[in-house]
């Protein structure tokens, strides 16, 4: 019974959110549907990501698209643990909004900034080369350009803001 | 890292008796794979039908091992559940391994390799 009245919640916070800006930067209107911060620590990435799943049950995602956002925040934060909190440690902070056709994610952590300040390009990896050349790395940025939009990085004092829309596929719609 | 190793048809089955190929687990399963992996078989499957997420890392690990193997012997993959599978596609790894849809039975091993 909590599931459905959270799954028509769900669907009832659609409504304003879509008269609202959906861009990542959007947080006036868009339904809140996490927020959570964790220690910047490998081990507790999984916790964040199981959580992180269990808030988008309501929103009746198609399989494909929670494989994407699972990845997508696997990557971001994974990268934050292993290149911003290379040197120190600290907390990183999640939230999840709801907005129209996406969720609307922001990151921040308070580590080391991106290099020169800007996000790696996350070109596509090349293949055409003999196996023992092929890369063992540097998928993770591609992959969050991949299944991102309005992606958008700043430094701000001593922190890191990362924001990014993950498109939304209910199930039983198409890929 | 939870690893069943069976041969087969001439070639070794690995299957990866873990949830998730992930940054927490990537080095432990180079780890694991080097040590299954360290007799001759030419031809090597990796049977993922258990692995339902595997990240960047998981992705670098099975390349890893892959290369680890060497010239003369091949790792090929099976059994992908569909968001292993996208992660694949997605960074055209899929065109760098024989995916098998299943893992081969033995006499297909014997007579494909």
């Amino acid at each position: 019974m909590r599931a459905d009245r959270m799954a028509l919640a769900a669907r009832r916070a659609m409504v304003p959110a879509s008269a609202t800006e959906s861009g990542a930067g959007a947080q006036g209107g868009a339904p809140l549907l996490l927020e959570l911060t964790i220690p910047g620590e490998e081990a507790a990435v999984r916790g964040a990501l199981a959580r992180s799943i269990a808030a988008l049950e309501p929103l009746d995602l198609s399989a494909d698209c929670r494989a994407s956002t699972e990845l997508v925040l696997a990557e971001v934060l994974n990268n934050i643990v292993e290149h911003a909190y290379a040197r120190s440690d600290g907390p990183i902070t999640l939230e999840m909004r709801l907005a129209e056709d996406a969720l609307a994610c922001a990151v921040r952590d308070h580590g080391l900034p991106m290099p020169a300040g800007r996000m790696p390009r996350g070109a596509r990896a090349r293949l055409d080369v003999p196996d023992e050349d092929l890369p063992e790395g540097g998928f993770g940025w591609f992959l969050i350009r991949r299944l991102t939009r309005n992606l958008a990085y700043v430094r701000d004092g001593g922190s890191n803001r990362l924001t990014f829309l993950v498109p939304l596929e209910r199930a039983g719609q198409s890929p | 890292m939870n690893l069943a190793v069976e041969r087969r048809g001439g070639a070794l089955v690995v299957r990866v008796h873990e949830a998730r190929i992930d940054a927490a687990v990537a080095v432990a399963f180079k780890e694991a794979m080097r040590g299954a992996t360290a007799g001759a078989e030419p031809r090597v499957v990796l049977d993922l039908a258990d692995v339902g997420f595997l990240d960047s890392s998981g992705l670098g690990a099975v390349v890893s091992v892959m290369k680890h193997l060497g010239a003369g012997r091949r790792l090929e993959l099976a059994a992908l559940t569909p968001a292993v599978e996208k992660v694949f596609r997605l960074t055209r790894m899929d065109r760098v391994f024989v995916i098998h849809p299943a893992v081969p039975d033995a006499a297909a091993l014997r007579h494909a390799g």
